[in-house]
């Protein structure tokens, strides 16, 4: 009876689970491929940022990226949180360094001007446009998304039954897989299609046009020298797009580390927890109060 | 159940509180000497469960509106504000964002067990009813608590939802203008929906206290069906007994939420509700919350828009009507050999429907949604013919003595160990 009830419960709650996932596949398949899945060091219920990935991704970012996209959603990105734990702990010396470089409007002064002056760590980035008009008028129409919370904004479809085994392999990486892929999808169309001027074919864009072109060549961005004076890591596409996508993971969700290590241990207490709760249950439940079995 | 008190005041204090407000008196007679039902499965512990989520959502959501912004054009930012800059704001934020998913699932698990164990069956029919309130005062809560973080699908969801009141003959205009608070969704449309948001928790918590009352009233219902008849042999007091074993469940419970909230915070969301709302641009495949897709499909398969709000409206109101639906004078599913073949055909095609719901209108899916809803309906009609010829399996005379023939039917082994373990009891 005892177990049967308990069966019964797990029963239920898997059915609404599943009722549950069963949503979540959202999106149509939009045809063309799935994005690969990288391997990332945070991911898992023990994953953390790789510091020199992020620090790299960040330099990809400031150097390519942010050329056209803002990363100043809703002034939720400060510059201060580049050397906050848990992230590419740069040195609050050199976020202050950083900062310096950017001279942002300030104001207005004791008289009523708007005056500029050197970036400081609580600023955000400046955004490379002043509007989204202007934005779209520098790139063909197009406006580029900000980026700070976009790896959570990308997804591409799991698929049933994918998405239920995503609950217990804990892959939630399809932002950033997606964006690895994005950056190294370009390709020519095929044959026959045509791309009107500002289209560029690429095979994971949902649609596959693209407004924006090839953003990254091989030996772009200068990396990091190990003490042989070779790059620590190879100067590619593909590593330059997977530390991009890393940085904006951590800017999209920066506190990711301490929401594992803080689940770990609610995680361990839970299941003590609940294993003490089962023995004092089973005692009381033994007997009823008059002293015969209860079950 | 309402049987007379057993409390006894032990102090002058309490002697003279409790001929004033005899409140001690009420906690004890609800949470302590209160009968339960002897044989009750884990299945029972969710109530509990409900009660637990409906408090933690309070109190996650009265601490996120302290940092919340109710603004079209600065909603999302405060959102974003409490995910990095308020202390623990990303825990509190998922935590009520998953909470009421898994409120959702606590509430199904809770439903389908009324649904099984015939709970709705006399004397429980307003007990049920209220629990219908509960469940629709739940959507409409949960619906407009996904608006406020003012992302796109949060903007998208809102108006397709809203629009749907249009189809109403002559009213129906009227009724939208005045949810949206002007001729589209907008910053006022936000702006009350923050306000009902807020408001509506605490009209739940008040259907509760009514959905408790009438089931001290009428006493629950257990896994056999048969009422108590014995107090003393058909039950154990709430304390300790139903109280330790909704902790335990409880706890289990929290640990899957946990899960979630730690590790797959996101799983239960949408990506496109992190772009901010954009009435310009819509997204490619506008999807309620995983709850609502079941009836969300049964709204799509009607190709009439008034037709499938009424059909929509139909499959949660006719919840309501299942005390008379089912002909049925057994409770319990389990000594209904048709009824329960019903029953988990029923669960099925909800699933069912709830993925269509998540797929898009068209090919198909359209047809299958249609096939799925004729089903859903197809379950209370069958359930109401089903009554009228199914030979049930003979019940148990009692409560305590379907629990003695289970003791019986255990191995020897067992009994012996039940004997050896010496009574610890005081």
């Amino acid at each position: 009876m005892k177990t049967t009830s308990f069966r019964l419960a797990l029963t239920g709650l898997a059915t609404g689970l599943v009722l549950a996932t069963a949503a979540v596949s959202a999106r149509a398949a939009e045809g063309g491929p799935k994005p690969p899945q990288q391997k990332w060091s945070f991911s898992g219920p023990l994953g953390t940022f790789d510091r020199a990935q992020l620090q790299r991704g960040f330099k990809v970012v400031k150097e390519v990226c942010a050329n056209c996209h803002a990363m100043n959603l809703g002034n939720a990105v400060r510059m201060r949180n580049l050397s906050q734990p848990g992230g590419p702990e740069f040195t609050p010396g050199q976020v202050a360094a950083l900062a310096a470089t950017y001279q942002v409007t300030d104001g207005p002064n004791d008289q009523g001007e708007m005056f500029q002056r050197p970036g400081r760590p609580a600023d955000t980035f400046p955004a490379p446009f002043p509007n989204e008009q202007a934005a779209r008028a520098a790139n063909g129409g197009a406006y580029p998304p900000d980026l700070s919370v976009l790896a959570k904004a990308r997804t591409y479809e799991r698929g049933f039954p994918k998405f239920i085994f995503d609950i217990f392999t804990q892959y939630q990486e399809q932002g950033p897989d997606y964006i690895v892929a994005l950056l190294n999808g370009y390709t020519k169309p095929p044959e026959g299609m045509t791309l009107l001027p500002g289209q560029n074919f690429n095979t994971y864009m949902p649609g596959h046009l693209i407004a924006m072109p090839q953003p990254l060549q091989d030996g772009q961005v200068e990396y990091p020298k190990g003490p042989d004076g070779k790059p620590q890591v190879p100067e590619t596409i593909h590593q330059y797009a997977e530390d991009v996508a890393a940085f904006l993971v951590w800017m999209a969700e920066p506190h990711m580390e301490a929401r594992k290590r803080l689940g770990f241990q609610v995680m361990i207490f839970l299941a003590i927890f609940a294993g003490l709760l089962y023995y004092t249950k089973k005692k009381i439940w033994a007997r009823m109060p008059d002293g015969s079995p209860a079950h | 159940m309402s049987g007379h008190s057993s409390y006894v005041p032990k102090t002058g204090i309490e002697r003279w509180l409790d001929a004033r407000l005899p409140i001690v008196r009420l906690a004890h007679d609800t949470a302590v000497s209160y009968p339960v039902p002897r044989n009750l499965n884990y299945l029972w512990t969710f109530g509990g469960i409900l009660a637990f989520m409906l408090a933690a959502q309070i109190v996650t959501g009265i601490i996120l509106a302290m940092h919340y912004t109710p603004h079209a054009t600065l909603a999302f930012a405060s959102v974003e504000h409490i995910m990095r800059d308020v202390n623990f704001g990303w825990l509190l934020r998922y935590l009520h964002s998953n909470g009421a998913s898994m409120f959702f699932v606590a509430v199904y698990v809770h439903i389908f067990r009324g649904i099984y164990y015939g709970s709705y069956k006399a004397p429980r029919e307003v007990l049920w009813i209220l629990g219908v309130v509960i469940f629709l005062l739940m959507m409409a809560t949960a619906f407009m608590g996904y608006v406020l973080p003012w992302g796109q699908m949060s903007f998208w969801g809102a108006t397709v939802i809203t629009n749907l009141f249009s189809a109403l003959p002559v009213i129906g205009e009227t009724i939208v203008t005045f949810l949206w608070g002007g001729y589209s969704v907008d910053n006022p449309t936000l702006n009350r929906f923050f306000s009902l948001h807020y408001l509506l928790p605490f009209m739940i918590a008040g259907v509760v206290v009514l959905h408790i009352w009438a089931l001290h009233v009428v006493g629950q219902n257990n896994p056999t069906g048969v009422e108590v008849k014995n107090v003393q042999k058909d039950t154990v007091p709430f304390t300790p007994y139903a109280t330790i074993k909704d902790i335990f469940g409880m706890v289990c419970f929290i640990f899957v939420f946990s899960y979630f909230v730690f590790y797959q915070p996101n799983f239960m969301g949408h990506a496109d509700n992190y772009i901010p709302a954009n009435p310009a641009v819509t997204p490619s495949h506008i999807v309620p919350e995983w709850y609502f897709l079941p009836f969300y499909a049964i709204l799509r398969a009607i190709p009439d828009k008034l037709g499938g709000v009424l059909a929509m409206g139909s499959a949660i109101v006719v919840l309501a009507f299942l005390p008379w639906i089912d002909t049925s004078k057994v409770k319990s599913m389990s000594y209904r050999p048709i009824a329960r073949q019903l029953f988990w055909a029923f669960l099925a095609v909800c699933i069912g429907l709830g993925y269509l719901g998540a797929m898009p209108a068209e090919g198909g899916y359209v047809t299958a949604s249609q096939i799925f809803t004729v089903l859903y309906f197809g379950f209370f009609v069958a359930l109401a013919l089903v009554g009228i010829f199914e030979k049930p399996r003979p019940l148990p005379s009692s409560i305590a003595d379907s629990v003695l023939a289970n003791i019986k039917g255990a191995s020897g082994v067992q009994l012996a160990t039940a004997a050896a373990e010496p009574n610890v009891k005081g």
